[in-house]
This record gives structure tokens, C-alpha cells and sequence, in this order.
């Protein structure tokens, strides 16, 4: 894919939309394509984590391996879901498995790159912390309703 | 031709074949049960013999994955088939044992062991391999903190009567496994049968004083150079026809690191879980427990019987099933037998008699998929 | 007197040995205890934290169950969760009942080890039991050791095991306890979150350092593991982290090979563990 291909979808997706045309084309030079086939995991929990995707098309399972009972889907993303934001967060580690449930393709982000552009311009890091935290906060506030558990016969 | 002569362990003599029921009769007046092959239902099993003339002679087989076959073969040999379908496991380790009786009473209840008398069994027929398993089974039922008191009783007054192999079968690697095809030690008695120039006989080493003791009425002529030399002949050219190779090298490291090869998943899909490797392996040694209760109520027996990793149950815990996969519990029996078995045993658990390849209804080879992660070592699940 | 009759190369470990149970009361909704002691009116087996017995019920079977007692007292103790056919009819026992009992077994907490260091001791939900006679080994040789501190997470407030206890241990010897719940009603003044939490807490109040500290925690695989990151994470070593891990076992002794994990039987090698001996299999999916 051309460079000017993925900034005209960068620009058209809400999570970097209203970055500066600068901040796109940076973020643009680190993004490559990928394609991954179901039944592949993109990463698994502990690995290290420099890398993050705009899921084009297709579905990720993020499971948590529980011994005993098995691998628990916690949460799905599928088209036009940012997957990933342990890159930003140090360790840089991989919390969960991410399994492929249908092919998935979608965009590949160099976090490690990114991270250094963050260092060298902090504006950019903060823009992207900004969507990140966001993330984070929705998933953080959904988890805990999900542990509510309130379909459950006394919920 | 001499008899009540004075045999020595260590001694190498020459048996004829129509001199093989004086070793039975001298067994039986020493108050042993003989075991041996039988030929029936299409496949060799070991059960009680009485006669010489109740081994499978002039039987073949033929073996592949998943496919055995017993066929007449040409030599009229007495020893021609291989590995059948169970192992001498069945006499020294018994599908079902019973563990100890319980009695109600009023002061609550009260338990009884079961006797640890020894059965004197004389197993006749036992290949180089299945000997190697017998002594592996024993490290893991004599070990050095826990001990089975009947398998160790049962076991120290067997017979062992090996018979090396004369050639080998579809599904044999014992030369990989370095299990045979010669018995070296071990044996009371160990026969090679030569079957050259139109003579039929065996040549017969003694390897205890047991062993000695029953040849001693068996009629029988000394060993000469000649007759060792067919022995050696013989056992090499069985050596070099193998069926199959297994290559243990590093063996256990390499299945350690490729716990989450993508091979596991794949053989998982073709694996049935019907636990035949298990139940015919000579080494496999699981069980579970089983409480009977009288109808009554009043007496209970707790029974040991044979269970394989293969089935879910087997790793059941209070959270669930800890190998629901059966890409998991392949791995599991696979990991165990050649490598983990290492660590625990201080030798592989595998003899190379090739059984588990032979009753594999979907022909699954180990040797196979042992290779198949040796060529992609590192392979993972993650697309890099 | 009813007495097992053993044959003489019968050993004790695989013909269960007659208990009576002394006392029988609840804990939690599911949790329960029995006191036992031997029906012969010999003292009861001596024991070391960490080691478990096979409870026999007449008929019905046997369970591994850790012994949750303290070892310089009088009666064994065992706490049973209720969750299958066994522990259900277990839990329906009276004083008076007569079990069998094959053990002890198994490998220790590392109680030698840790003299002179501070003890960090974790569990989750029922692992409150296997891990209780750490406490009470530490209370009967306080001077031995540093600093004590529990740290445990149950499901629900109701759930708590020894709750009771854990007031008169803070008063009666030199114990530090924190403990959290998953969830709470409102009203609730404890902690809610997970039991990691308490782990920066204890850290921060200074009640361990990590350089003399040993670590010893038991729960659920998923707890151990996030357990022990977090241990680490506040600059225990790995090599100072011990865990207990729970197999099906059907013998004990390590014959009837169900209680593998990798390469190591639970029931002899383990169930102790030291952390990093074992966390590449325990890590393993599906292992």
C-alpha cells in the first residue's frame, strides 16, 4: 500500500482524525499492512508489545487463559477497532492472547518507532495518550459491569 | 547330550527345539505358572501355556501403522511374530488390582491389605524390549521413597525366559531406543532362535542362577564358536532392518522448548482420544481408583485399574479440566513418555517396540511426529 | 478396638489409617472443618506446613485435602471446600464418624528457609487453609522469624475464610493482615479489589522489604501467577517465591500418574514449589 493510501484512511478514521497532517504522515511511515489468518494469534500474553493494529477487516478474540477451564474470550474487536495499547504503557508487555477468529487484515503500527517519536515530540505523545486513555477508560468501565455479572439468575 | 550337569550362570548353551517343553516341565516342578504368546483371534497375546506345542509356531505378522496382520509364514519358526497386541505388563502390573477392603463395624469401620503372597510366574517368550520395560515399570513401582509391596513381591520371584529377535517388524526401533534387538542382562534365560541350513535351534544363555538351575534338567550341549556366531549374525541383521528410527538426541530439551509447537494442535485433530497407545504401551503405567460397595452396604473394596492420560477425566481438578484439547493431551503423553519420564525415571520411557503406531486406528507415528518438530524446532502459533 | 490390620510388608501409605472425627463445623457457606484424631487413641500424625492427606469416606472415595491445622496442636485438622460427591457427603459427617486417612504427603513451605527473614504469606478463597499452618509455625517460633504479613482476597465478604481468627491473631502475636474481597455489597467498609492491591499497600506501610523476604502463595493458578508478578514486581526474587499447585490425584505417591505438571508429580515433588523451578510448565496452556 502507498504511503498516501494509509494517510487518507488514517484521516478518515476517528481515533486519528484530527491529528496535524505532521503527526499522520509520521505515524504513516511506521505502519505497514498485515494479514493474518484464523485460527493465528496475533500475540500472545508476555510478549513483548511494540506494535499495535487498525483492524480493517475481520475479528480478534482477546482471551484469558484460565487452567482448568481454558482459554475465556473477554472481549472481541473487530472492523475499525484499534487493538493494543500495552505499547505505550511500560512494561511493554502483552496482557492477553489475541486469537484470530476471522481473517483478519489490517494495519500494522511500529510501536517501538512510535514511542521514540513520542520522546522526541512530546505533543504527539500526549495526543496519543489522550486517545489511548480513552481506550483504556471505556474497557476499564465495560470490564467492571461485566463483572456485575447482571444477566445471572440473581443479578 | 547331557542333563543334571552342573550350568552355570553365564554359561552359553545349545537347546533343540524339540527339547523346548523340558524347560516348561522344569519350570512347572518348580512351582511356576507359564505364560507365553498365543496365537488367537488374529493377533499374538500372552496367557497361561501349559505345552510347547501352544506357541504360535510357523506365525508371522505384519505390521504398519495402524495395521496388524497375522500371517503363516515360511521357516516354521516357533519365535517369528513380534510385539502383539498386549505386553507383559498384563502379568507383572494387572489391569485391575484391589487395594484394600474396608468393613463397616460398630466402632465405625476397619481395613484389611490385600496379601502380598508372591504368584510364581514364569513369563516365556519376553523380547528384548518388553525385558527393558519390565525394568523400566520397575523403577517406577520400587522407587526409592514409595513402593508397590505386590508388584515388587510378584516381580522379584518372575521367570524371565527372553527370546531376540531373529528380524524386524514394520513399527520396530528398538535399536534407536537401545532396548535391543539383543537382551543383555536381565534375563534368568535368553534364547536366540537360528534357523539355518535346514537345522532349527536355540542357542540359550544363561543369565542368573535361576536360570541355571532350570537348565540344568533341560537336555542341552554346550555352545561352541559357531553357534555364537550365528547369534551375533542374526542380531545384527536385525538391527539393520529396522522399521523405523527415532533420533533421541537432545530429545528431551527439543520437546521442552516446542511445548507450544503448532504440530501439537494438528496431531490433536487426527487423535481420537480411544487411549489404545496406553492401554498396549509396555511402560504406560496410570491408573484410577474405583470403590465397590457391597449391596449391602457393609463392605467396600477400593480397586486400582488401568486409566489412561487420554481421557478427560484424567486431569480433572475443582475449576475444571486441565487438558480439555486433545492436541493437549497427546502432548502430554508424548512429553512424558520421552522426555519428562527422563527426569523422573533417568531413562526414556520409550522402548521401541512399536505398538502405539501399530494399534493407532488413525496410524499416528511418534517417531513421525517427534521428526515433524525436530524440522520445524521454534515453530509457534504467533505470526511473527 | 477397631485397628487397620496390616500385613507385614504393608506400609503405611497405601492402606488408610482409622481417624475419628472429634469436631465438625462450618466456616463459610461451602467451606468446612473436621478435627480428627486416631480411633486407636495414638497421638495423630505429626505433620509439616504444606503436606496434605487422601481422606477416605467408607465407600465413597478419597480426596487430597492440605492440612490446615496448627502443627503443635492436638487434633488434625482439615478445612474441605464442598464441591463434589465426596466433599458433599464429607460435609454431611458427625462427630464420631470414623474417616481414613493415608499421609502425610508431599513437599513443605520452606519454613527452614525463611528463619531470619520477613514472611509474606498470599492466598486466595480456600487456599486460606493450606497455608494457615505457616502462621501458626512462625506464632510457636515467633523470634525466629522477621516481619509476618497475610494477605488474602476472597470472592465475597461471606466467603472469608477465618475471619474470625484474624483479630485474634493480630492481637495475640505480631501479624500484619490485609485482606480484600472481589465484589461487595454497599455498606462494605473492607477492601474490594484484587488481592495484588494489598501487596503495594503492605509494601508501602513497610512491612516487608524485599531483600530478606520469602514469599509463600496459594490460590487459584491465575492468582499464584498474578501473585507472584506482583511480588516480583516489588523486588522479591523470584527465587524467594514458593507456590502450592493442585493436580487430580488419585494415589499420592506418584504411581498413578495423574497429578503430573511438566515433568515434576505434584503430589511428591510438590505440591510446594519453588517459583522459578516450575513456571515454565505451570505457565504452559493446557500443560
Amino acid at each position: 500500500m502507498e504511503k498516501q493510501e494509509i494517510e487518507k484512511i488514517l484521516q478518515g478514521h476517528s481515533f486519528f482524525r484530527e491529528l496535524s497532517p505532521a503527526q499522520i504522515s509520521a505515524i504513516a511511515d511506521c505502519t505497514t499492512e498485515v494479514t493474518y489468518n484464523a485460527g493465528d494469534y496475533v500475540f500472545r500474553e508476555g510478549q513483548p508489545s511494540d506494535q499495535f493494529e487498525l483492524i480493517r477487516s475481520g475479528q480478534v478474540a482477546l482471551e484469558i487463559f484460565n487452567p482448568g477451564k481454558g482459554a475465556v474470550t473477554i472481549h472481541t474487536l473487530g472492523e475499525n477497532a484499534i487493538m493494543g495499547w500495552s505499547w505505550l504503557v511500560p512494561p511493554y508487555k502483552k496482557l492477553y492472547d489475541a486469537k484470530v477468529v476471522k481473517l483478519v487484515r489490517a494495519l500494522a503500527f511500529d510501536g517501538k518507532r512510535i514511542r521514540t517519536l513520542c520522546e522526541l515530540d512530546p505533543k504527539l505523545g500526549y495526543e496519543l495518550l489522550k486517545r489511548f486513555s480513552k481506550i483504556m477508560s471505556d474497557r476499564l468501565w465495560a470490564a467492571r459491569i461485566q463483572i456485575l455479572d447482571v444477566y445471572a439468575k440473581n443479578g | 547330550m547331557v542333563v543334571n550337569t552342573a550350568v552355570k550362570s553365564g554359561d552359553t548353551l545349545v537347546l533343540e527345539r524339540e527339547h523346548l517343553q523340558e524347560v516348561f516341565d522344569s519350570l512347572h516342578k518348580r512351582g511356576y505358572s507359564t505364560i507365553g504368546p498365543v496365537a488367537a483371534d488374529g493377533a499374538i497375546s500372552y496367557k497361561p501355556i501349559a505345552v510347547a506345542a501352544e506357541l504360535p509356531v510357523g506365525w508371522t505378522d505384519e505390521q504398519s501403522p495402524g495395521y496388524y496382520r497375522l500371517k503363516r509364514g515360511e521357516d516354521g519358526r516357533v519365535f517369528d511374530y513380534l510385539s502383539g497386541s498386549q505386553s507383559w505388563k498384563r502379568w507383572l502390573f494387572p489391569p485391575e488390582r484391589p487395594m484394600f477392603k474396608a468393613a463397616r463395624t460398630d466402632n465405625g469401620m476397619e481395613f484389611s491389605a490385600e496379601s502380598t503372597e508372591p504368584k510364581l510366574i514364569a513369563l516365556i517368550g519376553v523380547r528384548p524390549c518388553e525385558l527393558a520395560a519390565i525394568n523400566i515399570q520397575d523403577r517406577v513401582f520400587m522407587g526409592d521413597r514409595y513402593s508397590d509391596p505386590i508388584y515388587a513381591a510378584n516381580r522379584r520371584e518372575a521367570f524371565i525366559l527372553t527370546v531376540n529377535c531373529s528380524r524386524s517388524g514394520g513399527t520396530c526401533f528398538c535399536a534407536s531406543m537401545k532396548t535391543g534387538p539383543k537382551a543383555e542382562a536381565g534375563f534368568d534365560v535368553s534364547l536366540t532362535e537360528i534357523s539355518e541350513s535346514g537345522r532349527n535351534y536355540f542357542v540359550v544363555e544363561v543369565g542368573s542362577e535361576l536360570g541355571a538351575g532350570v537348565m540344568s534338567s533341560v537336555r542341552h550341549t554346550s555352545a561352541g564358536g559357531a553357534e555364537k556366531t550365528a547369534v551375533a549374525r542374526t542380531v545384527a541383521r536385525t538391527a539393520e532392518s529396522m522399521g523405523r528410527r527415532l533420533d533421541t538426541a537432545g530429545i528431551r530439551d527439543l520437546l521442552f522448548r516446542n511445548l507450544g509447537h503448532p504440530e501439537w494442535e494438528k496431531v490433536g485433530a487426527r487423535c481420537l482420544g480411544c487411549t489404545n497407545c496406553t492401554m498396549v504401551c509396555p511402560t504406560c503405567f496410570c491408573t484410577t481408583v474405583e470403590d465397590r460397595t457391597s449391596l449391602g452396604g457393609e463392605t467396600a473394596e477400593r480397586v486400582s485399574i488401568w486409566d489412561s492420560c487420554f481421557t478427560i477425566d484424567y486431569s480433572r481438578v475443582a475449576g475444571g479440566v486441565m487438558r480439555q484439547s486433545a492436541g493437549s493431551r497427546y502432548r502430554q503423553w508424548l512429553t512424558h513418555k520421552l522426555a519428562s519420564w527422563i527426569d523422573q525415571f533417568g531413562s526414556s520411557g520409550c522402548v521401541g517396540c512399536g505398538r502405539c503406531i501399530t494399534w493407532c486406528p488413525v496410524g499416528i507415528d511418534l517417531t513421525e511426529e517427534v521428526g515433524v518438530i525436530r524440522a520445524s524446532d521454534g515453530a509457534s502459533t504467533t505470526k511473527e | 478396638m477397631a485397628k487397620s490390620r496390616k500385613s507385614p510388608l504393608q506400609s503405611g501409605y497405601m492402606v488408610p489409617e482409622l481417624y475419628r472425627i472429634a469436631g465438625i463445623y462450618r466456616e463459610t457457606a461451602d467451606c468446612f472443618t473436621m478435627e480428627i484424631l486416631p480411633v486407636d487413641g495414638s497421638p495423630r500424625m505429626k505433620f509439616a506446613p504444606g503436606q496434605f492427606n487422601m481422606i477416605y469416606m467408607f465407600g465413597v472415595g478419597e480426596i487430597p485435602v492440605s492440612i490446615s491445622g496448627d502443627p503443635l496442636g492436638k487434633t488434625l485438622v482439615h478445612t474441605i471446600r464442598e464441591i463434589g460427591s465426596v466433599t458433599k457427603r464429607l460435609a454431611a459427617l458427625k462427630a464420631g464418624d470414623v474417616v481414613g486417612i493415608r499421609g502425610p504427603f508431599g513437599t513443605v513451605w520452606p519454613m527452614d528457609a525463611a528463619i531470619g527473614n520477613d514472611v509474606i504469606v498470599m492466598a486466595g478463597g480456600i487456599a486460606g487453609a493450606p497455608v494457615r499452618p505457616i502462621l501458626y509455625e512462625i506464632f510457636n517460633n515467633r523470634e525466629k522469624y522477621g516481619k509476618l504479613v497475610y494477605l488474602y482476597g476472597a470472592r465475597t465478604p461471606g466467603d472469608i475464610l477465618y475471619e474470625k481468627e484474624f483479630k485474634k491473631w493480630t492481637t495475640d502475636h505480631d501479624i500484619f493482615i490485609d485482606y480484600t474481597v472481589d465484589r461487595a455489597d454497599a455498606g462494605y467498609k473492607g477492601n474490594v479489589g484484587l488481592v495484588t492491591n494489598l501487596v503495594k499497600k503492605a509494601k508501602l506501610s513497610k512491612w516487608f522489604d524485599c531483600y530478606n523476604t520469602v514469599a509463600m502463595v496459594c490460590g487459584p493458578g491465575l492468582m499464584m501467577k498474578f501473585s507472584v508478578k506482583e511480588l516480583m514486581k516489588r523486588g522479591i526474587p523470584e527465587s524467594r517465591c514458593w507456590i502450592s499447585e493442585e493436580r487430580n490425584m488419585k494415589c499420592g505417591i506418584g504411581m498413578c500418574g495423574h497429578c503430573q505438571c511438566g515433568p515434576v508429580f505434584v503430589c511428591k515433588d510438590g505440591p510446594v514449589f519453588r517459583h522459578d523451578k516450575v513456571k515454565q510448565f505451570i505457565h504452559t496452556r493446557e500443560i
